[in-house]
């Protein structure tokens, strides 16, 4: 454990991809047990950032640290207190639920998977699909096994990259009342990107919004909302997007 | 290694054992061509038997070559296979943001090499008895020292084939097949390197699979292992082996450069 009071901080963060600068020079910081949400557009940097974050990218500059630890060169020492999910990967369609779970379990060093698996399977509300293939779940089932998935080992910190895309509003209604009560539960950190911005406005503490690969503004859903004197996040996300300039 | 780690290699074991266990035509598609290929090689052995004083000297030289021959193919599928299941299943990201080093990856990928060549080459191998009385473990020891060797490379070669398909994508998939079957004409499966132009020689040579092949000739003909093709074969393996992983760890850092990991996926 390190005495880190931040669960995600992040200086000056550069990352081009040939001539697209991606990201560029973001600082920001996520508080141990916080909920930061990242918006943007499309391409304007949010699941290049997570991928920095998870240590699956890296950067041409700048400094990550994840739960005290540098993720470009020691991401292992951390892998196992982080997990996360995202529309950009999947679980093998041909493996049961149950085996899925039990094999990321077991990757993750659980030393009684089976209960693990069975426990969260309840709670995510798909225990009566564990023995079916996961390709045979509709896309609510499969992203309700996808966070039974990120659970699995409890972490610290939770990365999300669109965590209710697809899902109808009962559904991901649904999802978002168990990140809530996990959150609430465990005093995890969790770092969300998403387009939606009801979501951002119940489970964020604080919100960025990222344009061409910079941070635009920030501040929590109530204060974003205050300063351009609007009805909604929503709202504050058009305006921002629709203006021309880009605040450094 | 730490048990935390054998933990992980055994994790992604038992995954590919869910998917065999769960798909009985993967199975059979694992001994169906060893044993095609053994009948065809069988039965026109026994058609040259009866011309060829070369081949009724051995008549079993070509079904021992054509089991042997698909060690090696099987043995780099079984790697590329491997890696190809996590990429089509979009699963590439999930494992590298758990636990696994990339390390671990490769050896459960060479474990699965060694149990899906195995289940595929065995059904072909018995069958070759009743079929043409032809026994390849009655080669004893030295098929072990064969079947290493082969398995061995045609691993090595699966793990380059991995490494090209992380950097180049999916559309590289057809180099799995593609590349290994390159290397038959000069690994001199039923053929003495010496069919082979002179200036392609050196280049057979440097295959562990050349030596292999010309091994087990030695050993079938003149009833004779040599020691000399088994170790030249075990040095030479090494050597792909350490090009092989190097290959793959900086294929790996270059995919966490250019954001490789997350993009895979049919």
């Amino acid at each position: 454990m390190t005495s880190e009071p931040q669960a995600v901080r992040v200086e000056n963060l550069a990352k081009n991809f040939g001539a697209v600068q991606a990201i560029d020079q973001i600082s920001f910081a996520v508080p141990k047990g916080g909920c930061m949400a990242l918006l943007g557009g499309n391409g304007a940097g949010k699941t290049t950032t997570l991928s920095i974050l998870l240590g699956l990218l890296i950067p041409d500059g700048g400094k990550v640290l994840v739960l005290g630890q540098d993720m470009v060169h020691h991401r292992f020492r951390v892998l196992d207190r982080l997990n996360f999910s995202s529309p950009y990967v999947d679980l093998p369609h041909r493996l049961t639920v149950r085996e899925n779970l039990t094999v990321y379990a077991l990757l993750f060093g659980l030393h009684r998977p089976r209960q693990r698996v069975e426990q969260l399977a309840e709670d995510f509300g798909v225990a009566e699909h564990l023995d079916k293939p996961t390709g045979r779940l509709s896309s609510g089932q499969r992203t309700r096994v996808a966070l039974a998935k990120a659970l699995l080992n409890d972490p610290e910190l939770l990365l999300l990259d669109e965590p209710t895309a697809s899902l109808d509003p009962d559904t991901a209604d649904w999802v978002r009342t168990r990140l809530e009560d996990w959150r609430k539960k465990s005093g995890a950190a969790l770092l969300i990107a998403s387009h939606n911005m009801a979501e951002v406005e119940r489970l964020a503490d604080t919100a960025i919004i990222l344009k061409q690969g910079r941070i635009v503004e920030q501040g929590t859903p109530k204060a974003l909302i205050d300063r351009f004197g609007r009805a909604n996040l929503e709202e504050v996300f058009l305006h921002v997007m629709r203006s021309p300039e880009v605040r450094t | 290694m730490k048990s935390s780690s054998l933990r992980r290699i055994g994790a992604l074991v038992l995954r590919h054992y869910y998917l065999f266990r769960g798909s009985w035509p993967r199975i059979l598609e694992m001994a169906y061509w060893p044993t095609v290929n053994m009948l065809v090689w069988g039965l026109t052995s026994q058609f040259l038997a009866g011309d060829s004083g070369w081949v009724a000297r051995a008549s079993g030289v070509f079904i021992g070559a054509v089991l042997l021959w698909d060690v090696l193919f099987r043995g780099n599928l079984g790697v590329a296979l491997a890696f190809l299941e996590e990429m089509w299943s979009r699963n590439l990201g999930q494992l590298f943001v758990s636990p696994l080093r990339p390390i671990e990856l490769v050896a459960a990928m060479l474990i699965m090499s060694l149990l899906r060549t195995t289940v595929g080459i065995l059904p072909a191998a018995l069958l070759a008895i009743p079929m043409f009385d032809f026994s390849i473990f009655a080669l004893g020891w030295p098929l072990l020292a064969f079947y290493a060797n082969l398995l061995f490379f045609g691993a090595v070669m699966g793990l380059a084939v991995s490494s090209l398909v992380l950097r180049f994508g999916l559309g590289a998939e057809s180099l799995a097949w593609v590349i290994i079957f390159a290397l038959a004409p000069i690994s001199c499966i039923y053929y003495p390197v010496g069919i082979l132009p002179a200036w392609l020689q050196p280049v057979a040579w440097a295959l562990p699979s050349t030596h292999v092949f010309e091994g087990l000739r030695a050993t079938m003909l003149d009833h004779q292992f040599s020691s000399g093709h088994f170790l030249t074969a075990l040095g030479l393996n090494a050597g792909y082996a350490v090009a092989a992983a190097s290959l793959f760890l900086s294929v790996f850092q270059t995919a966490r450069k250019k954001g490789l990991l997350l993009n895979v996926g049919e």
